[in-house]
């Protein structure tokens, strides 16, 4: 039987839609005569899949064939589903023509593990190389690289990607050792030190020699699935802290188990997705990379877990009411940040305007801040916000309490048998339109 | 400065005349309540003064700008003149008035209610710009291709030099329905000038095929069981969904 192309367009993107990943940022490339393409450092989102997440990459597997039986994976040998594969002419001809029509911003190629890890990153490396140096695509890549493959094979990926990636999926080396037992630490850590090494090794290459070629100019990323091991977050955040601290890493991602196996070590196909548990990873994640913060502050071993009630950043400052009320005309930035409510655009905008005159609360509303969690952590000019009556730590926390509409008299606590309240608005963001 | 609540400025609606009724309003000592750009009906009884576009006068003002009060008060105008914010031309107007009186200074005023509404007509201006870089959607005809958009601010000059760039090797033309401009780029040279209006041919089988392709594979990537309309609408407004591919219900296409 023949399989068309849009046959194996739906079998290749079903597949490689567990990837979370699909931001085409990190790198600046302007276009060229006699090519076609560009980056564009800040990303961009082409559309919006039904579950709110962004669409920039044509992500697709370039098989869905594999040796490998990772448990958690919709691919896995022992799972009885059709195998098709792209040959390297179709894919290059797919993202030529999709990025055309302005319907990509570039390609992220996966793949299942072909005969062997060797063999399946020749398979990559042709269809990249069609692309880069027949098409002439000056476009986004982002490739992952096979875990076991040779450092030879990884180097030349990263020669023709943008951003480069190895997910590591489960947080430690027992879950490892249980659910995909094809996989050590070892394999995945070996070539994301090997990338990151490389990447460093050819900034100051380029410093040097104007001409060097690029390695991985967009940072190399990782994922991590929440959810379908005993993992606490606690373990998971210092991991992610580890990863932007010794791997560079440009991003860490979190994709809350999907339950698409039944299997004994695994939680059972009924279970819901945690996004909210997801939800707030990713908000702690942007509290270490934007907001100055460690994930020792955001959790310890008697609190390995996050509260899914209150945002990681409110939590905190809950937590540390002594060092509130800040007073907004005086603050540094660092502090502002601090500010349950505030966000770098806010914290920004507040110190330019501070430059011209003092500001009362309705000068902050008409900047466009949002005062409804900020307002219980700041005065201006020295005053709280009128009608807000403030006597003690505790009525703060009964009224943020108040505010996610929690029912328990006791809000740390988190009841075993409710439903957690959730806000609208962390609904709508969960999650995904960041990612 | 008499202020005459009664005194409307009438301009031809380009950037060059807005910067003409500046001039005027400043060597005649007036303050206008309405600058008029055409089109826009007079009621019965009030009476404007045509302010005639002058190359001269408008450098005058123009050049004077990040001299008198800052090179990115000069941009913040003339990102604005963009934008799609009610009564701009006033808007621009009194921000003016502002950055001549306190100088550089105004760029930080951001509790002004002037300053404070052209920053945000201008910030609405850039992320539907940065939107439409995402969301133009090219169908190939031979060998140009063509993409319509329907955005509320004009974006055309904001988003040229990202296509151009992008496709530096091909011809292509955007339309903007909104204000009847297109960007036409041709033997890597852009142009902008008015259309009316469009019609565009019957799409060919190949470019039919790309369209179901792009259709199938938006539906496919989506995770059920993480089904979120909410957010996909609060970050892709149904508003933009007409001009895009993936979104088009089926019938109408074909």
């Amino acid at each position: 039987m023949k399989i068309d192309i849009y046959d194996k367009l739906t079998i290749l993107s079903d597949s490689a839609k567990y990837d979370v990943a699909c931001t085409s940022s990190g790198v600046d490339r302007s276009g060229k005569l006699g090519s076609i393409g560009s980056a564009v450092k800040a990303g961009i989102c082409h559309s919006f899949s039904a579950d709110g997440r962004c669409i920039s990459l044509l992500k697709v597997l370039m098989t869905n064939v594999c040796i490998f039986d990772c448990k958690y994976c919709v691919n896995r040998f022992s799972n009885d589903i059709a195998r098709v594969g792209f040959t390297p002419r179709e894919l290059a001809d797919l993202t030529i023509n999709f990025y055309r029509r302005n319907y990509i911003e570039g390609l992220f190629l996966s793949s299942g593990v072909i005969q062997s890890p060797n063999n399946t990153v020749e398979q990559m490396l042709k269809a990249l190389e069609l692309l880069r140096n027949v098409y002439h695509f000056g476009g986004y890549i982002h490739v992952k690289a096979i875990p076991g493959a040779d450092n030879e094979l990884i180097a030349r990926l990263g020669h023709l990607a943008d951003r480069m990636s190895i997910n590591i999926e489960l947080p430690s080396q027992q879950s490892l050792q249980l659910l995909a037992p094809n996989k050590t630490k070892e394999s995945i850590l070996r070539p994301m030190g090997l990338i990151s090494t490389k990447i460093q090794e050819n900034s100051t290459d380029l410093v040097k020699f104007r001409h060097a070629s690029k390695f991985v100019p967009a940072g190399q990323s990782t994922q991590l699935i929440v959810g379908a091991t005993p993992d606490t977050d606690h373990k998971i955040l210092t991991l992610t802290e580890g990863l932007y601290k010794r791997y560079h890493l440009k991003r860490v991602y979190f994709s809350a188990y999907m339950p698409v196996a039944e299997h004994s070590l695994l939680p059972s196909v009924n279970t819901k997705p945690p996004l909210m548990r997801e939800h707030r990873l990713y908000q702690a994640d942007w509290l270490l990379r934007f907001y100055g913060f460690e994930a020792q502050e955001l959790l310890d071993e008697q609190h390995p877990n996050f509260n899914l009630q209150v945002d990681p950043k409110c939590n905190w400052a809950l937590n540390h009411l002594e060092k509130f009320p800040l007073e907004i005309n005086k603050a540094p930035y660092e502090m502002l940040l601090r500010v349950p409510g505030i966000g770098v655009t806010s914290a920004r905008r507040i110190l330019t305007a501070r430059r011209s005159s003092l500001l009362d609360f309705s000068g902050l509303k008409k900047m466009g801040i949002v005062l409804k969690r900020a307002q219980y952590f700041i005065t201006c000019k020295g005053r709280i916000m009128d009608g807000l009556k403030i006597t003690s730590a505790g009525t703060i926390r009964a009224l943020m309490t108040d505010q996610y509409q929690l029912t328990s008299p006791n809000p740390e606590q988190l009841s075993l048998f409710n439903e957690p309240f959730i806000t609208r608005e962390d609904v709508q963001q969960c999650l995904t339109g960041q990612i | 400065m008499p202020d005459r609540t009664d005194l409307i400025y009438a301009y031809d609606g380009s950037f060059e005349g807005l910067m003409c009724c500046v001039f005027e309003s400043y060597t005649q000592k007036e303050i206008p309540s309405v600058i008029r750009p055409p089109g826009v009906q007079q009621s019965l009884f009030d009476t404007e003064k045509w302010i005639e576009s002058d190359k001269h006068k408008a450098d005058r003002v123009f050049n004077s700008i990040p001299v008198k009060i800052s090179p990115s008060a000069q941009e913040l105008v003339k990102l604005g003149f963009l934008t799609c914010a009610p009564h701009k031309e006033l808007l621009i107007y009194h921000f003016l008035r502002l950055g001549f009186n306190y100088g550089n200074k105004v760029m930080t005023m951001l509790t002004d209610a002037t300053v404070c509404s052209l920053q945000k007509a201008v910030r609405y201006l850039t992320s539907e710009s940065h939107k439409f870089k995402g969301f133009a959607r090219f169908s190939v005809y031979g060998e140009v291709l063509v993409a319509v958009i329907e955005p509320n601010n004009f974006v055309l000059p904001l988003i040229a030099m990202h296509f151009c760039d992008r496709f530096r090797s091909e011809e292509f033309m955007i339309y903007d329905k909104t204000h009847g401009m297109a960007l036409i780029y041709q033997s890597q040279k852009a142009e902008l000038m008015f259309v009316e209006e469009l019609t565009l041919p019957e799409v060919d089988g190949t470019e039919a095929e790309y369209r179901r392709l792009w259709r199938q594979f938006c539906k496919t990537i989506a995770i059920e069981g993480r089904n979120n309309p909410r957010c996909r609408m609060a970050l892709m407004p149904k508003r933009y969904w007409g001009q895009l591919t993936e979104c088009i219900v089926r019938s109408s296409i074909k």
